[in-house]
């Protein structure tokens, strides 16, 4: 078995993580109360978070890039060979998005994104009028995209290791 | 013929024009000498000041008969800015305004009462968040004459305290900030 280099598969597990912690966190701060300790912290987490998603995924392009995916398993139809192929780009495009939308939220008059205190991404273009709403309901469809399609992605890795019993699933593990 | 015709037109003018003419102002918002703002404690430790950007009203002023003084503002929601755009989304958020449900809010005035040479009780009704109040403005003028420019301006201060939860704006944000305090500068330019 031919499995994804052990990078790939860390950035994979990362990201997941990463992804599905920040859609939680987005989802539950908006809901806080003004007198939750937590209503200042939270989006400064989820922001500095969203900043390493950013890093991660540019590396993981480069790494793709430089290091191509094991070949399909040569008994998949082409259908579903196109099929997670269309996955793998819709979730490269959606999550560019969240990653743009979410920084033209942050930035939206001017102040810079923090990230852990570390460092400040400073806004880099000038703000337009109705930025931080129209960002943001780009940020919340495309977020509600990205959890849909990894929802039908992980129910495509369960159905070919329980169903079809084929490495697919563990070739990423 | 056109003997009639002018005077008919002179007759009409005259009946048609009221005998203690008010007079009519639009408040000049083109060149922004108007402003609706308002201030709200924060944690009981600093006041938050904000304002509404976009509105437009008329004003008319009677100093004789005072049932003819008019005030009609309407306020456009989502421009409430707060300088920090992060809160003004929230402002215009459910939690709050909800700007997508209740783009106006509109004051529309019921009867003016003078309270002294340069001061009156404006009361009306104040549409907000869907909901339409009761509320009285306390007013004083603060000036008025020739602008340098050919017209006749008069301008008015007003405050008044609205209580968010009168206006079914129901989010928390403790016992020092129930209420947010309005500071109203208008100035209109007479018709």
């Amino acid at each position: 078995m031919q499995k994804y280099t052990r990078t790939a598969r860390s950035l994979h597990w990362l990201m997941a993580a990463g992804i599905i912690g920040l859609f939680a966190l987005g989802v539950w701060m908006r809901e806080l109360d003004y007198y939750s300790p937590y209503y200042e912290p939270a989006p400064y987490w989820h922001k500095s978070i969203g900043i390493v998603m950013v890093l991660l995924f540019a590396l993981r392009i480069v790494w793709r890039y430089l290091n191509p995916p094991p070949a399909p398993l040569a008994h998949h139809q082409a259908w579903e060979k196109k099929l997670a192929h269309a996955m793998h780009l819709f979730f490269y495009v959606a999550l560019a998005l969240v990653f743009i939308s979410g920084y033209l939220i942050a930035t939206a008059d001017n102040r810079p994104v923090p990230v852990f205190g570390l460092l400040e991404l400073p806004p880099l273009f000038t703000p337009f009028d109705g930025q931080e709403d129209i960002a943001g309901e780009v940020h919340e469809y495309a977020a509600w995209s990205v959890i849909v399609a990894a929802l039908l992605h992980a129910a495509g890795a369960i159905k070919h290791h329980v169903i079809d019993k084929d490495s697919t699933l563990r070739r990423m593990l | 013929m056109k003997k009639f015709i002018a005077a008919s037109a002179i007759s009409l003018g005259l009946f048609s024009a009221p005998l203690f003419a008010a007079e009519n102002y639009t408040i000049d918002t083109k060149g922004m000498h108007a402003f609706v703002e308002f201030k709200i404690s924060h944690l009981g430790t600093s006041w938050l000041k904000g304002r509404f950007n976009d509105f437009n009203g008329t004003f008319s002023y009677d100093d004789k008969t005072p049932a003819n003084n008019k005030v009609s503002v309407t306020i456009k929601t989502a421009s409430v800015d707060t300088n920090h755009a992060e809160r003004n989304k929230h402002l215009r958020s459910k939690d709050f305004l909800d700007t997508d449900k209740f783009p106006e809010a509109k004051f529309e005035s019921t009867k003016v009462e003078k309270t002294g040479a340069k001061t009156a009780n404006i009361y009306g009704k104040l549409s907000l968040h869907g909901v339409t109040k009761d509320i009285v403005i306390a007013a004083t003028e603060v000036g008025a004459g020739n602008d340098p420019w050919g017209g006749f301006r008069r301008g008015f201060e007003g405050t008044t305290t609205l209580k968010l939860k009168d206006f079914g704006i129901n989010y928390n944000l403790g016992p020092a900030s129930e209420t947010v305090e309005m500071h109203l500068n208008i100035e209109g330019i007479r018709q």
